[in-house]
């Protein structure tokens, strides 16, 4: 099934307006409510949208289930790896050893009230990335799995 | 021989080495099926030998502590945090060391079977990485010391296991019993959670061995205890929440039903941690020895008369299993009835409780074997019905001397390891109470019963027509019953050397309280 050609449109647009507010939740995780679940969990709507616009086997063109798998499991690998990195520094699992180290997110939090400064939070930031990843593509799998049976079922 | 990092790491990896090797089995299941059966190997054969590995190092230098993020791995109270352990502490002690090895080696002995039992189906790649995900969430139940962490384990062990419950499908029936696992589950850990919230509410810390330093028995205290009862009890099966495990038992692939087993004394261990460890001398140890008490009995009696009638092997099965986790019930609920009586712990207490630990080691392994002796069987016949088998001992012989060994330790029939344990607990329950014994002994008489006709319908008779082309099952599934096969005829023929340095240290462990605080909280 497929929607008209304003809907596929708006879709189209409202697509990139979802993703960039989803990666906005994800990368502010550590300075504001949100970080990788819900940001992860806002770009998946944006399958959603494009597959409810769409009709499933169009979609399924556009978005490979073994690529969403792939980065379901990079999501994943990236989290633990990020969190063994540490015991190869000498320090326990989950240490976070980039915070306050002038590095990538390794800046000092300014003291008081500010607008929220992003390059903090040492290995959080790259943690919710990689749970971000890991929610994208798992639920963009699951809604592919859900609305699989749903347009068939129209079709027939 | 071990690497520096490695050894002082260990219990991190013990839950990283599972989890990683999880997400990378469907990447590396891309290559080939082949490529990603050696893999999980690999991982659960390295998670093993570093499970054993922490066992060994609690046994020989006491409990292991592990802080995660923290700079040190022993920093339990970091300097500038006011005196409360703020980080996730793992806090190994000899309990949550006997529950490391018993899920390491039936992990390693179901993993091994899987191997060939399960690779004819589709959808492996979710397969092994929801088994190793599983597996990885019991060994977090086991080792941690915080209560939240420890939900967080629940929580993910209960989706792992609901996942597998429902993976063979079978025109919805086993759908069905992973959702109604799930549901219960998931009522279970809100219900954990909402006890978690109201101690957290209280005193203002998560981690167990702060919470027992404080805790006042104040009627939150006891809602909260009610409500972790009930969850945990729901979870491991015990009667009247058990109406889960024969549809989950068996419908579950054989290999995840033994794990099963297994996940659910995680959760027997977390109901046994929290009453001695968290709770402790605060709790008035005579009612909530007897309710547990009280649970275990219905558990046994329930379990085994529902068992006689079943015509489904693994059905019947998961009623057995369900009778013997009330044996170990009974023997840890006697030893909290008698907790603040030092002369009766001493005199008969300990010895209940070390049976019914004992009975915990004994019963992941004989009834591990059971279900993977009936996977075998099912896996060759096709069919769990035990009105459609029969003379199957002239084709499966291995499998049937496999049967034996775990049929005769289940009914307590020594040399085996059953006997062991149901013994200590006949003779440490009867100073307690003769009646509660004589039940006991009732109901293992039931189960030789009950074995013994499934042994009979299964093993014995002519070689029916229909099962011609039967073979005997395949090595890799033979070599996971071998392990623990073997395990049940060592542990029942040296049971003192295991109650001595495996049992009576978890036993102890369990009952000192104050040890425990100070291990974790240190000088703080």
């Amino acid at each position: 099934m497929r929607m008209s050609k304003i809907v596929r449109f708006s879709a189209d647009v409202l697509f990139g307006a979802i993703l960039i507010f989803g990666f906005y939740i994800i990368l502010h995780g550590h300075l504001t409510p949100g970080g990788g679940f819900q940001g992860g969990a806002v770009v998946a709507t944006g399958a959603a949208l494009v597959i409810v616009a769409y009709s499933y086997e169009e979609v399924l063109h556009m978005i490979k289930k073994a690529g969403l798998m792939l980065q379901e499991s990079a999501g994943l690998v990236m989290f633990a790896g990020v969190a063994l990195i540490a015991l190869g520094l000498g320090t326990t699992f989950f240490f976070n050893y980039l915070a306050n180290s002038g590095l990538l997110f390794g800046m000092s939090v300014p003291f008081g009230p500010n607008p929220g400064e992003l390059n903090t939070g040492g290995v959080l930031p790259l943690m919710n990335i990689a749970v971000g990843i890991e929610v994208w593509g798992g639920l963009a799998i699951v809604i592919l799995y859900m609305l699989s049976g749903i347009s068939k079922a129209e079709e027939a | 021989m071990i690497p520096g990092f490695i050894a002082t790491n260990a219990p991190a990896l013990l839950i990283a080495v599972p989890l990683l090797g999880a997400f990378l089995s469907p990447v590396i299941g891309i290559i080939s099926r082949d490529a990603r059966a050696l893999w999980v190997l690999a991982i659960i054969t390295l998670t093993a030998i570093i499970g054993y590995f922490v066992a060994f190092l609690v046994y020989t230098e006491g409990t292991v502590l592990y802080v995660f993020g923290a700079a040190e791995t022993a920093l339990t109270v970091p300097p500038d945090s006011g005196g409360i352990p703020i980080r996730i502490i793992f806090a190994i002690d000899a309990m949550s060391a006997l529950m490391v090895i018993i899920a390491v080696t039936v992990g390693f002995a179901v993993i091994l079977y899987s191997l060939s039992s399960d690779s004819r189906r589709s959808g492996l790649e979710a397969y092994y990485t929801i088994f190793l995900l599983m597996i990885g969430a019991v060994l977090g139940m086991v080792s941690t010391g915080d209560l939240f962490n420890f939900f967080v384990f629940l929580e993910i062990s209960s989706l792992a296991s609901a996942g597998l419950v429902a993976y063979k499908v079978e025109r919805g029936l086993a759908v069905e019993a992973g959702l109604k696992y799930l549901l219960v589950s998931t009522i279970g850990g809100i219900f954990f959670l909402f006890a978690i919230g109201i101690l957290y509410g209280q005193y203002n810390a998560l981690n167990i061995a702060m919470l027992a330093e404080v805790i006042q028995w104040t009627p939150l205290d006891k809602l909260a205890l009610v409500l972790i009862i009930a969850a945990l009890a729901a979870k491991c099966g015990a009667v009247p929440m058990h109406f889960w495990t024969p549809d989950a038992y068996s419908m579950a692939p054989s290999a995840v039903t033994a794990m099963l087993v297994v996940a659910s004394q995680a959760s027997l261990y977390g109901l046994f941690r929290i009453c001695f460890t968290l709770y402790g001398m605060t709790l008035s140890y005579v009612t909530i020895g007897w309710v547990i008490i009280i649970l275990g009995l219905l558990s046994m009696i329930v379990g085994v008369t529902m068992a006689i009638p079943q015509k489904d092997i693994k059905r019947l099965m998961a009623y057995h299993a369900v009778s013997q986790t009330g044996y170990m019930l009974l023997g840890v609920g006697v030893g909290l009835a008698v907790l603040g009586d030092q002369a009766l712990l001493s005199s008969y207490g300990t010895t209940a409780m070390e049976g019914g630990i004992f009975h915990i080691f004994n019963h992941a392994m004989y009834k591990g074997l059971l279900f993977l002796t009936a996977g075998a069987i099912i896996y060759q016949v096709g069919t769990s019905d035990l009105n459609r088998m029969g003379g199957l001992g002239h084709k499966m012989k291995w499998t049937m001397i496999f049967f034996i060994i775990g049929a005769l330790a289940i009914a307590g029939i020594p040399p085996f390891n059953g006997f062991a344990s149901k013994f200590l607990i006949y003779e440490s329950v009867f100073a307690f109470s003769p009646i509660l014994s004589i039940i006991a002994m009732v109901v293992s008489i039931l189960t030789l019963a009950s074995f013994v006709k499934v042994f009979h319908s299964v093993f014995m008779g002519p070689p029916l027509p229909e099962h011609e082309n039967v073979k005997e099952a395949p090595h890799t599934m033979l070599i996971g019953m071998t392990i623990l096969a073997a395990l049940v005829i060592i542990s029942g023929i040296f049971p003192e050397f295991f109650i001595q340095n495996l049992i009576a240290p978890a036993a102890n462990a369990l009952i000192d309280q104050a040890g425990y605080i100070a291990t974790v909280l240190g000088g703080a």
